[in-house]
C-alpha cells in the first residue's frame, strides 16, 4: 500500500518529459511560453522577409522583381503575420512565462487549454501561408480586408484565410481567458491587485479587450463566408447590403486590437524603466487608471479610421473629439516614465535602451496619432505612407521593441546565463537606426502625397523610399543579429543570479536561475 | 577648357532647377490652391508645431535625466514615486491644448461638408482601375485611364515627369465656381483624391459621397486613387484640368458634338476591320487589365478568352456576359458602362483576335436589339 503512495508521490514531483512529446503534451506553462515566443519570432522573421521583398520592389520607380498581383498578397500577408503570427504570440509568451512568476502562482489556471491554444496557431498560419501556393494566390486585399474586394473580388483561397483567422481568434480568446483566470484567482496570498506588476495589470486589461473584440472578428470573416459561399448580401450593395458596414464592424474590432498590441509592452517597459533607474515608478496608480482609460476609450473610436467614408459630420466630429481624448491617458503614461527616470539612478544595459528608445518613438507615433486623428486634416493623410509611417512607429519601436526589452530583460531568468551585453547594444544601435532609416522618411513621402498599398511610384517619391528600402534592409537583416545572441545565452554564459539586475523588484526574481520546472507549488507570502 | 567648364555649370544649375522642378526631397504636405487646401495646411502644420513643442519638453527632460542621472556620474536614486500636484497639471493642460486645436478642426470640418448650392455637379465613378466622369444635366461622360506605358512601367521605355500621373482625358473644371463631386464606384472600393484641393473621398458601391471645391488658379492638378482596389490600384490616377469659364465652356461643347457624332456611328455600316481596329482600342482600355493584352487571363483568377466554348461557339452568351456582366465575380456589366459601338467593336475583336478566327461580325444594331429585348 505505501509503495503505491511512494510511487505516486515520485510521479508528481517529474521535471519535463523526454522528446518531442514534450512539445507537443506539455501543459508547463514555461515550456508552453518558450513555444510561444519561438513561435513568433519565426512568423517576425518570416513576415519580416516579405516586409523586405516590398521594400525591394519599391527602392526605384518601376516594376523590377514583382508583378502587383504578387506585391498585394506580400503587403497583405506581411500585416496579417506581423499582426496575428509575430506581436500576439509574442506577448501571450511572455504573459504564460511570467505571469505565475510574478503573482506567485505554480502555473496557469487552465495549462490543458494552454496547450490547445498554443497549438491552434501552427494550424492557423499553416493554412494561412499554403494559401500563397494556391491558384489565383493568396490574400491581396490588404490586411483589412475590406469587402467587396476581400468577398466579390477575392481570389478562391479566401475561403482558407478566413478558417485561418477563425483558428487564430479561437486561440487568442482561449490565452485571454486563461491570463484572467489565472490573475484573478492564482495570486498568492497577499498579492492584493493593486500590488500586481504592471505587466501583469496591462495583460488583465488586455484579456478583457481580446475577449470583447475578437469575436466580432469572428463574426465579420464568418459574414465574408456567408456573401461568397451561401448567397447573403451582408457586404454587397447590388444585393442590398452595405461595404461601409465592414468596415465599422472591421474596425470595432481593429481599433482595440491596435491596444491589445501596445498594452503589454506599456507594461513590460513599466517594470524596466524603474529597474535601471534604481527608483520606483512614478504614479502606480494612475498608470492603471490610465490603462483602463485607453481600454474604454479604443471602443469609442473605431471610426477615425474611416474619415473618409462619408460619415455624417456629427459623426466625423464626435470620433475626432473621442480619438484626440485618448492623448490624455497616453501623455500621462509617458511624463509617468519620464518622471521614473529623472533624479533616478540610471544604467543602460539593453533592456533599458530598447525602454527609452520606446518611450521616444513611440511617442513620435503619437504625435503623428494626434495629426491623423484631426478629421480635415486626415483628408490629406489618410491611406498614405503618413499612415504607414504613423503604425509602423507605433509598433516597431513600439509593441516590437517592448518585446525585446522584455527578452533581454528576462532571459537570465530564462536560461540561467546572461545575455551576450556587447552584440545586445549592438542589436540595439542597428535596429534603432534602421528602423528609423526605414520609418521615418515614409512621413515625408506620405506629406508629398504617396498613396500606400502601390508597387510603384512617380519619380519625385524616388528619393526617400530608397532611403526607406536600406533602413529596411539594415533593420531586417540585424534581427537574425538576435537569433544568434538567443542561442548562444541558451548555449551558455556567465551564470546569472537569481536576481541580475541591481534594480530589479518582483517574485520573479526569488525563484533561481534558470527558474525551475515547477515554481511555487507552495504559495510566496506577499508583504 | 572653359567651354567644359561652362558646359558642365549648364549642365549643373539645370540639374538644380530639373530637381527642385520635380521636388524629390519634398518633405511636407502641399499648400494646395483652395481656401479649404489651406486651412487643412495651415491646420497639419499648428498641430505639427504643437507637437514639436511638447517634444522638446519631454524629450528634453528625459535627456537631461539620462545625462545627469547616470549611475556612472554617481548620482543616488531619489525615492519620490507620486506627486498629485503634477498628475493632475499633466492631465488638464493636455486637455486645455486639445480643446485648444479641435476649434480650429471644427471649423474646417464644417466647410468642407458644406457641399449645398454648387454651380456645378460632377458624378464621379470608380471602376477597377479607371475613373469615369459624367457631367450631371449636360449630356457628357467620358473614361479617363492612365497612359504611362507598360513598357515605362516595366522600365523598357523611360518614364516621363508624370510617370503614373498621366490620363487620355482628364476632368475638366472652370475656375472660381463651386464644382460638387457626386462619388461612386461600380465595383469595389476606390478613393478619388487630389492633394491640392484637399479633396479626398472613398468611392463605395451603393453609396454617393458629397464632396467640393472652389480652385482660383488656373491649371493642372494631379492625383491617386487611395484606396486598395485591386491589381491596377497604383495605376488610376486623377488629373484636374481647371480651366477659365470661357475655356471650359468650349471645352464642354467640343464634347457635346463629339458625343452627337459618336451617337450617329450606331447606325453605320460597319465592316470587320473598322470594328477589329475600334475594338482593340476598346480592348486595350477596358479588357486588358483583366484578361490581359494576350487574352490569356491570369488562372485562377480571370479567364482566358482565347479558343474557349463562349468565344468560339456562344455568340449570344458572349453578348450578354459582355453587356450585363457575371454577378458575384469581378466581371462587371460593361452595357452600362460602353456605347452599343464599342460594345459590338470589342467583341468583335474578342472572336477574331489571338487566332480565335471566327469570322463573327457584331454590329452595333445587334446590341441596341439585345439591349432592348431585356
Amino acid at each position: 500500500m505505501s509503495a503505491v503512495i511512494d510511487h505516486h508521490h515520485a510521479d508528481h514531483a517529474h521535471g519535463p518529459a523526454k522528446g518531442l512529446m514534450r512539445w507537443v503534451l506539455t501543459t508547463n506553462h514555461k515550456d508552453i511560453g518558450s513555444m510561444y515566443l519561438w513561435f513568433s519570432f519565426a512568423m517576425f522573421l518570416l513576415g519580416g522577409s516579405m516586409a523586405m521583398v516590398i521594400r525591394a520592389e519599391l527602392f526605384q520607380p518601376g516594376l523590377q522583381l514583382v508583378q502587383p498581383e504578387f506585391f498585394n498578397q506580400m503587403t497583405t500577408t506581411h500585416g496579417l503575420i506581423m499582426v496575428f503570427g509575430a506581436v500576439m504570440p509574442a506577448f501571450v509568451g511572455l504573459a504564460n512565462w511570467m505571469i505565475p512568476l510574478m503573482i506567485g502562482a505554480p502555473d496557469m489556471a487552465l495549462p490543458r487549454m494552454n496547450n490547445f491554444s498554443f497549438w491552434l496557431l501552427p494550424a492557423a498560419f499553416g493554412l494561412l501561408l499554403s494559401t500563397l501556393f494556391m491558384e489565383g494566390g493568396g490574400p491581396n486585399f490588404g490586411w483589412t480586408f475590406y469587402a467587396p474586394l476581400s468577398t466579390t473580388y477575392a481570389p478562391p483561397s479566401v475561403t482558407f484565410f478566413i478558417f485561418a483567422i477563425h483558428l487564430a481568434g479561437i486561440s487568442s480568446i482561449m490565452g485571454a481567458i486563461n491570463i484572467i483566470a489565472t490573475v484573478l484567482n492564482l495570486r498568492a496570498p497577499g498579492m492584493t491587485l493593486m500590488k500586481m506588476p504592471l505587466f501583469v495589470w496591462t495583460w488583465l486589461i488586455t484579456a478583457f479587450l481580446l475577449i470583447a473584440v475578437m469575436p466580432v472578428l469572428a463574426g465579420a470573416v464568418t459574414m465574408m463566408l456567408m456573401d461568397i459561399h451561401f448567397g447573403t448580401s451582408f457586404f454587397n450593395a447590388a444585393g442590398g447590403g452595405d461595404p461601409v458596414m465592414f468596415q465599422h464592424i472591421f474596425w470595432f474590432f481593429g481599433h482595440p486590437e491596435v491596444y491589445i498590441m501596445i498594452l503589454p509592452a506599456f507594461g513590460a517597459v513599466s517594470m524596466i524603466i524603474p529597474a535601471f533607474s534604481r527608483k520606483p515608478l512614478f504614479g502606480y496608480t494612475s498608470m492603471v487608471y490610465a490603462t483602463g482609460a485607453i481600454a474604454f476609450l479604443s471602443f469609442a473610436v473605431w471610426a477615425h479610421h474611416m474619415f473618409t467614408v462619408g460619415i455624417p459630420l456629427t459623426g466625423e466630429l464626435f470620433f475626432m473629439y473621442a480619438t484626440m481624448l485618448i492623448a490624455v491617458p497616453t501623455g500621462v503614461k509617458v511624463f509617468n516614465w519620464v518622471s521614473t527616470m529623472f533624479r533616478g539612478s540610471l544604467t543602460f544595459e539593453a533592456p533599458m535602451l530598447f525602454s527609452v528608445a520606446f518611450v521616444i518613438l513611440f511617442t513620435i507615433g503619437g504625435f503623428s496619432g494626434l495629426m491623423l486623428a484631426m478629421a480635415p486634416a486626415d483628408f490629406q493623410y489618410h491611406d498614405t505612407y503618413f499612415v504607414v509611417a504613423h503604425f509602423h512607429y507605433v509598433l516597431v519601436p513600439g509593441a516590437i521593441f517592448g518585446i525585446f526589452a522584455s527578452a533581454y530583460y528576462w532571459l537570465p531568468k530564462w536560461t540561467g546565463f546572461m545575455y551576450d551585453e556587447v552584440l545586445a547594444k549592438t542589436h540595439f544601435w542597428m535596429s534603432f537606426v534602421g528602423m528609423n532609416l526605414a520609418f521615418f522618411p515614409m512621413h515625408f513621402v506620405g506629406l508629398a502625397g504617396m498613396p500606400r498599398r502601390i508597387p510603384d511610384y512617380n519619380m519625385m517619391f524616388a528619393n526617400f523610399n530608397m532611403v526607406s528600402s536600406v533602413g529596411a534592409f539594415m533593420f531586417g537583416a540585424t534581427q537574425l543579429l538576435f537569433l544568434y545572441i538567443v542561442i548562444k545565452c541558451i548555449r551558455g554564459g556567465p551564470k546569472a543570479a537569481a536576481n541580475p539586475w541591481e534594480g530589479a523588484e518582483g517574485l520573479e526574481w526569488t525563484v533561481p536561475s534558470p527558474a525551475p520546472y515547477h515554481t511555487f507549488t507552495t504559495p510566496p507570502e506577499v508583504k | 577648357m572653359l567651354r567644359y567648364a561652362s558646359a558642365w555649370l549648364g549642365g549643373l544649375s539645370l540639374l538644380a532647377v530639373s530637381s527642385s522642378a520635380s521636388a524629390d526631397w519634398e518633405v511636407n504636405m502641399t499648400k494646395g490652391v483652395t481656401d479649404v487646401s489651406h486651412s487643412v495646411f495651415n491646420l497639419h502644420m499648428t498641430i505639427f508645431w504643437i507637437c514639436v513643442a511638447i517634444g522638446v519638453i519631454v524629450f528634453g527632460i528625459m535627456f537631461w535625466s539620462m545625462f545627469m542621472h547616470r549611475k556612472s556620474r554617481g548620482a543616488v536614486p531619489a525615492t519620490f514615486h507620486e506627486n498629485l500636484t503634477v498628475e493632475i497639471l499633466w492631465t488638464v493642460i493636455p486637455l486645455l491644448i486639445l480643446v485648444g486645436i479641435a476649434i480650429p478642426a471644427t471649423k474646417t470640418l464644417i466647410d468642407i461638408y458644406d457641399t449645398e448650392d454648387p454651380d456645378i455637379d460632377i458624378m464621379v465613378t470608380g471602376y477597377q482601375w479607371r475613373w469615369q466622369y459624367n457631367y450631371v444635366g449636360e449630356d457628357v461622360s467620358f473614361f479617363s485611364h492612365m497612359t504611362t506605358s507598360r513598357d515605362a512601367i516595366n522600365n523598357v521605355a523611360d518614364k516621363g515627369e508624370n510617370y503614373l500621373l498621366e490620363v487620355d482625358e482628364p476632368v475638366v473644371i472652370p475656375v472660381g465656381k463651386k464644382v460638387r463631386f457626386l462619388v461612386t464606384s461600380a465595383d469595389v472600393i476606390h478613393s478619388w483624391w487630389v492633394p491640392s484641393l484637399a479633396v479626398k473621398r472613398d468611392a463605395i458601391p451603393g453609396f454617393i459621397n458629397e464632396s467640393w471645391t472652389r480652385v482660383e488658379e488656373p491649371g493642372i492638378y494631379r492625383g491617386q486613387c487611395t484606396e486598395l482596389c485591386g491589381r491596377d490600384h497604383a495605376f488610376m490616377p486623377i488629373v484636374v484640368d481647371a480651366r477659365s469659364q470661357e475655356d471650359y465652356d468650349t471645352w464642354l461643347a467640343e464634347k457635346k458634338e463629339f458625343a452627337a457624332r459618336e451617337a450617329e456611328l450606331t447606325e453605320k455600316e460597319w465592316t470587320l476591320e473598322e470594328l477589329m481596329e475600334r475594338g482593340e482600342r476598346v480592348y486595350s482600355s477596358t479588357c486588358a487589365s483583366c484578361h490581359q493584352p494576350t487574352g490569356q487571363g491570369i488562372p485562377g483568377a480571370f479567364p482566358s478568352l482565347v479558343g474557349t466554348d463562349m468565344v468560339m461557339n456562344d455568340l449570344t452568351g458572349h453578348i450578354d456576359i459582355v453587356v450585363n456582366g457575371s454577378p458575384g465575380t469581378a466581371m462587371a456589366a460593361f452595357g452600362a458602362q460602353l456605347s452599343e459601338v464599342d460594345l459590338a467593336a470589342v467583341i468583335t475583336y474578342e472572336r477574331n483576335a489571338w487566332g480565335n478566327d471566327t469570322g463573327d461580325l457584331v454590329t452595333p444594331l445587334d446590341i441596341l436589339e439585345l439591349e432592348e429585348d431585356q
